[in-house]
């Protein structure tokens, strides 16, 4: 081999006043042009490691050990920052997460991208406007000659990560750092984005170091895969070796929970412990939906009657509270929800100022949900879901159209009705730092539900309990408060506070997608659980098709306010009708595609 | 934008209006009224009458409102009930000195703080960066009033470098008018300017935290090359909106500073008028306060987008 | 002469107390020098105000003409003022003055401001009441262009000169800070997913206020309080100053420094206590507010995992 473009040797990080590092000796190496991909959960240390390298460490870390670049030589992490600067962007660059807060608010996109060519000098002052062209036009953005002049908040997320890559690859360095590019981004922009990052550093012949959380993205990207756990490499191989015989067992773990295709007998996702008894994706041909014999199998196991837990809590009482509403043999012929041409249009605020355009959230909306069913809604940003969620759950009213839940008409619903709505429904956030109190012990956020609907006493202190016991907490946590727990236990503590008071209908609007891979298993598994438990209609509201296909019987998928196609969730992934929907369903990384498309 | 400044016009009108109404009420409509007050508790009821038919004071409180308010659009102020003299040329006069004093003493904090302020953010871990900190930190506690006799002690009456009171106008003499600003100018700006460095040292501080700052860093710049080519015009949006408000407070402020070195500012006229029991002369002068406040406010809420494109946008 | 009549935040020492990354900072309540300095201090202020109730070397109001104009000395450490009255006896008498000024002053821009606030955001948040939220929040604006100082002196002119409408209206004027700070960190807990959550379990707005809003901006109002009395502190020694606040015989700090002013090449000791005070005091509760900013900011706030 030649000699290496990147070599990190023994690399371990330690916060300024910690004893313990968060990075141990962790070593890896770049061949030139080679394409490697970091994989980590949050914690594992991938970014960190890849700060290291570009010299962008926050100062209140201190990293010991050595990192050699092609084209420098000394230890980079002895340099000083005004060498540091002229290798990044120069050698190395780096695209990060974030794009909306990423460019500089102030200035004009060309004005950015010339200011890294004149940095380095590589390019004739003359030529700058006319390069910056070339890199816009490059990147595939619509009419380049405009977008020079335009400000980053004109641009959408997915145009801004094309500017930064534009950026990034402006002085054709050896190699490209990308930190979770695509993770802030919309599906099927992110199939966008990667295969113009694939394109882009091969016209460059750069190296690429690709870290992200999602393995699917990694095996259709990079060549050879590196995986990180709390701070240690723990396997490296190519990604053939890696997603097919992986030898440690986090990586077995983290594989077969991110397998939204494959479930354990009892229908269930696969865990970091229940991951032994995974066997690998299931590869099949090229064609994107000829999923479909596996997914009647587990199709199948989705509608078998729930597998009794421990005898918790008894189901009877549940059904009978279902049957109130809609009697058991109308199941098929009374739907729970019912929605009728609905909109939802914002209005321009503004007392003084000057009226802005109306934005229409939802544009005719039309659907019904049988009881009992799981229905999953999806779309990407804007697509007008969580919109629809507000008037489903009595938080938002439509402005034109007809939505009934039960007997309650939402649209005239007086406010007592709106409460009795409520009582039946109930909600689990997205993210799971932001939907719990900080001020309040786990005891009283689970019980305010019961406060609400004047539960007393003792019986409010027993469900209280019930409840926690049922989302797999132990009831010490009661006495606690939410930052103490992770984002799992908190994203069972939300699902404990909305079943607290037996809800028919359990509404989820993303629950998973801030988690983990490993912990979203776990979370998913026990929201199937629950919902068999306590015969439960689901609205789950997801941008990811994976979630959606493995936990939903029925599916939505929205666009634009609009509902472009729905219907059983089998028939819809085999089968797609519309342009839209194929796109997503094509745009959504699968690790067996990946794996048979390399 | 256009739209924007013309929204902000309106509002700055309507907000004139309503602290207009505000004012006059306060010093007409509440108990002891001008004339009573004017001539003290001592008056014959007869005394007052007679003030009051003199300057219209009988008549309904609307019309004396439009009275007052119509004078004030032609640039008339009306006339002292104590002294029966025209107290507009008073107050034009007047404005004037506390305007140089007070736009001296804000452009001279601006040129101490923003350097020490951008200094104490870059060098926060040093022991510079901690000093200036905690050196603004108790400047900010002491008052402008307490700074001046702190200076006036050493500069003046110890070593004799300026004059410890006084005014003299610039078409009398420049250097002299120099010489007599200096001490007023440096303790209203001391003050000032402590209060400022640390609001720039957080808004810098605020800005290194930001991604673009490392998407800099990422394209070859420095950490300092970062921050001064994209960070100090960032930092400077809260920094101009909060440099308003000093100013504005400074206005006020200058009122105690005027007294101490007896310059002939609108605050020396102001604490006069309320001695006299002068209160056309308040209601004018509080009027002509509270109209530079809200041309001060009018200005940064312009200044602002024409920095922050998004802004510029949103409106 | 008033820092901060906006109630705008001040802005809170990253760089001695805290790293700079306070974000990543793992949760757990945390004392810091700014709080320790400024609690020392505010206590120093109330203690001699304390103590002044019940013991002071001197009667405030005897009057020695033999001991006139001293320096300092073992019979009276901070010296006399004119008419030989002990300095030390008014400078603790004097702090009640300033308590008692900063205490009525927060308490009533506190007790009004902070409803105010609360409730424009509850408008703020629902599409009919918006225009009451505008119209609220436009007064605040208005409120704003009277700095303390100013409204304190039109309260002068229209009364009598007097602590009473000094406290009154450094108390008006401080009304808007903690109605801004109110309003926006109710409507950040507004839209919080757990009042979300509260609102789809059927809470009812009062239950909201309460368990939800007030507990979670509680920090913010404490802060807001501090710096508040800073400013009204400030204020009542530049009325004091001016002959517009505390009148006579009552010892006021301010009136002190005015004094001292007639003998500035003599006696310059004599503008020094009342100053140090001042200036003491304003430190503390700069500091205490800053210290408890660190505390209950919310970027501060655990994100836990």
């Amino acid at each position: 081999m030649p000699e290496n473009l990147l070599d990190v040797r023994d690399l371990t990080i330690t916060p300024a006043g910690a004893d313990a590092p968060v990075l141990h000796d962790v070593s890896l190496s770049l061949a030139p042009g080679e394409r490697v991909g970091l994989i980590g959960e949050s914690g594992s240390g991938k970014s960190l490691t890849a700060q290291s390298v570009m010299g962008l460490l926050p100062e209140e870390l201190h990293a010991r050990g050595q990192v050699h670049l092609q084209g420098h030589s000394g230890n980079l992490l002895d340099a000083t920052e005004k060498t540091l600067a002229g290798l990044r962007s120069d050698i190395v660059s780096m695209v990060f997460q974030e794009p909306m807060s990423a460019l500089n608010p102030l200035m004009r996109i060309g004005d950015q991208i010339a200011e890294v060519l004149r940095i380095h000098g590589k390019v004739p002052r003359g030529q700058i406007p006319t390069r910056v062209r070339e890199l816009l036009h490059d990147v595939h953005l619509p009419d380049p000659d405009s977008a020079r002049f335009a400000y980053p908040h004109q641009m959408s997320g997915g145009q801004r990560q094309r500017v930064m890559l534009a950026i990034a690859l402006a002085n054709s360095p050896r190699l490209l750092i990308c930190d979770e590019p695509t993770t802030a981004l919309d599906v099927t922009v992110q199939k966008h984005m990667l295969d113009l990052i694939a394109e882009r550093v091969a016209a460059v012949e750069a190296g690429l170091l690709f870290i992200t959380h999602d393995l699917a993205v990694v095996a259709g990207v990079c060549d050879r895969v590196i995986v990180m756990y709390r701070g240690r490499i723990v396997e490296t191989g190519s990604v053939d070796e890696i997603f097919t015989a992986p030898r440690h067992d986090y990586t077995r773990g983290l594989l077969a929970s991110s397998d939204l295709e494959a479930t354990d007998d009892r229908g269930r996702l696969f865990t970091l412990k229940t991951a032994l008894a995974y066997s690998g994706p299931q590869v099949q041909g090229a064609e994107p939906g000829s999923a479909t014999g596996e997914w009647e199998n587990s199709g199948g196991e989705e509608d078998a009657p729930a597998p009794t837990r421990g005898g918790s809590i008894s189901t009877s009482v549940e059904q009978s509270t279902a049957d109130d509403v809609s009697a058991a043999s109308a199941r098929e012929s009374t739907p729970l929800i019912e929605a009728s041409d609905v909109t939802r249009v914002f209005r321009g605020r503004g007392l003084f100022g000057r009226r802005r355009s109306d934005v229409t959230a939802l544009g005719g909306i039309d659907f019904t949900v049988a009881a009992g069913a799981r229905l999953g809604i999806v779309g990407e940003s804007g697509s007008g879901k969580s919109t629809l969620l507000g008037i489903l759950s009595g938080l938002d009213r439509p402005t034109s159209g007809h939505v009934r839940v039960g007997d309650i008409r939402v649209e005239a619903a007086s406010s007592q009705a709106l409460r009795r709505l409520r009582e039946n429904l109930q909600i689990v956030f997205q993210d799971p730092f932001a939907s719990l109190d900080p001020r309040m012990r786990i005891a009283d956020i689970v019980a305010e539900p019961l406060i609400a609907a004047g539960v007393d006493g003792d019986e409010r202190t027993t469900r209280v309990e019930e409840m926690i016991e049922a989302v797999d907490l132990d009831s010490d946590s009661l006495r606690r408060y939410p930052h103490q727990f992770s984002g799992g236990q908190r994203q069972r503590i939300s699902i404990a506070r909305a079943l607290v008071t037996r809800p028919q209908i359990l509404v989820a609007d993303e629950p998973v997608s801030a988690l983990d891979v490993s912990v979203r298993a776990q979370v998913l598994n026990l929201l199937t659980d629950l919902v068999d438990e306590y015969a439960l209609t689901l609205l789950f509201v997801s941008h990811d098709l994976g979630v959606v296909k493995h936990l939903c019987s029925d599916v939505i998928v929205m666009r634009d306010g609009q509902i472009v196609e729905s219907g059983a969730t089998e028939d819809i992934y085999a089968n797609p009708q519309e342009e839209y929907t194929r796109r997503l369903i094509a745009a959504t990384p699968s690790l067996a595609e990946a794996l048979a498309a390399g | 934008m256009l739209t924007y400044a013309i929204s902000r016009a309106i509002q700055f009108a309507l907000s004139l209006l309503v602290a207009s109404v505000a004012v006059f009420a306060l010093m007409s409509l509440l108990p002891g009224n001008a004339a009573q007050v004017a001539l003290g508790t001592n008056a014959t009821p007869e005394a007052v009458a007679a003030l009051e038919a003199q300057y219209g004071l009988d008549r309904p409180p609307l019309i004396r409102y439009f009275d007052w308010m119509g004078g004030m659009l032609t640039g008339d102020f009306g006339t002292s009930y104590v002294t029966g003299a025209d107290i507009t040329p008073v107050i034009v006069g007047s404005v004037q000195v506390t305007a140089i004093l007070v736009i001296a003493a804000i452009a001279l904090s601006i040129l101490i703080a923003v350097p020490l302020g951008t200094f104490a953010a870059l060098e926060q871990r040093n022991w510079i960066g901690v000093t200036i900190s905690a050196i603004s930190q108790v400047g900010i506690a002491i008052p402008n009033f307490l700074a001046a006799i702190i200076l006036v002690i050493i500069f003046s009456l110890t070593l004799g470098w300026f004059p410890s009171q006084g005014w003299m106008a610039p078409i009398e003499g420049f250097g002299g008018f120099l010489l007599r600003l200096v001490l007023p100018v440096v303790s209203l700006a001391l003050v000032q300017a402590a209060i400022l460095t640390r609001y720039v040292r957080s808004a810098v501080l605020d800005v290194m935290r930001e991604d673009f700052i490392r998407t800099a860093r990422a394209k070859g710049l420095t950490r300092s090359k970062a921050l001064f080519v994209h960070g100090l015009r960032n930092a400077a949006i809260p920094v101009i909106t909060v440099a308003g408000v000093q100013l504005a407070t400074l206005l006020v402020g200058a009122v105690i500073i005027e007294q101490i070195f007896v310059l002939p500012g609108i605050g020396s006229e102001l604490v006069r008028a309320v001695a006299n029991r002068d209160l056309v002369a308040v209601q004018g002068i509080v009027m002509v306060l509270v109209l530079l406040v809200l041309i001060i406010n009018l200005i940064v809420d312009i200044l602002v987008p024409i920095v922050d494109p998004r802004i510029r946008n949103a409106a | 002469m008033n820092p901060n009549p906006t109630g705008a935040p001040t802005p809170h020492e990253t760089g001695t107390t805290a790293s700079a990354k306070p974000r990543s900072r793992k949760g757990g309540r945390r004392t810091n020098a700014s709080m320790i300095i400024g609690a020392a201090l505010v206590v120093l202020i109330v203690g001699l105000a304390l103590v002044s109730f019940v013991w002071t070397p001197y009667d405030p109001n005897s009057i020695d003409p033999v001991a006139r104009l001293q320096s300092g000395s073992l019979a009276h450490p901070f010296g006399t003022d004119t008419f030989g009255r002990d300095t030390l006896t008014w400078v603790m008498v004097g702090a009640r003055i300033t308590l008692l000024v900063g205490v009525v002053a927060v308490g009533i821009a506190l007790l009004i401001g902070t409803p105010i606030g609360i409730i424009a955001a509850f408008f703020a948040k629902q599409s009919w009441g918006m225009w009451i939220d505008a119209v609220i929040m436009r007064a605040n604006d208005i409120l704003l262009a009277f700095p303390a100082l100013l409204l304190a002196i039109i309260f002068a002119a229209v009364y009598s000169p007097g602590t009473g409408p000094a406290m009154v209206a450094v108390g008006i004027a401080a009304i808007p800070g903690f109605a801004r700070v109110a309003r926006s960190g109710t409507l950040q807990v507004l839209g919080s997913d757990y009042v979300r959550a509260a609102r789809a379990s059927n809470r009812r707005v009062p239950a909201i206020a309460l368990v939800h809003v007030l507990p979670n901006i509680a920090g913010m109002v404490i802060v807001q309080a501090s710096v508040a009395f800073a400013i009204s502190v400030l204020a009542e020694a530049g009325l004091s100053f001016l002959g517009l606040g505390t009148q006579a015989p009552t010892p006021s700090w301010g009136r002190m420094l005015q004094e001292s002013q007639q003998y500035l090449s003599t006696h310059p000791e004599l503008a020094l206590w009342p100053g140090v005070f001042i200036a003491l005091a304003v430190l503390g509760f700069n500091l205490l507010g800053d210290g408890l900013r660190d505390r209950f900011d919310p970027k501060m706030e655990a994100r836990g995992a």
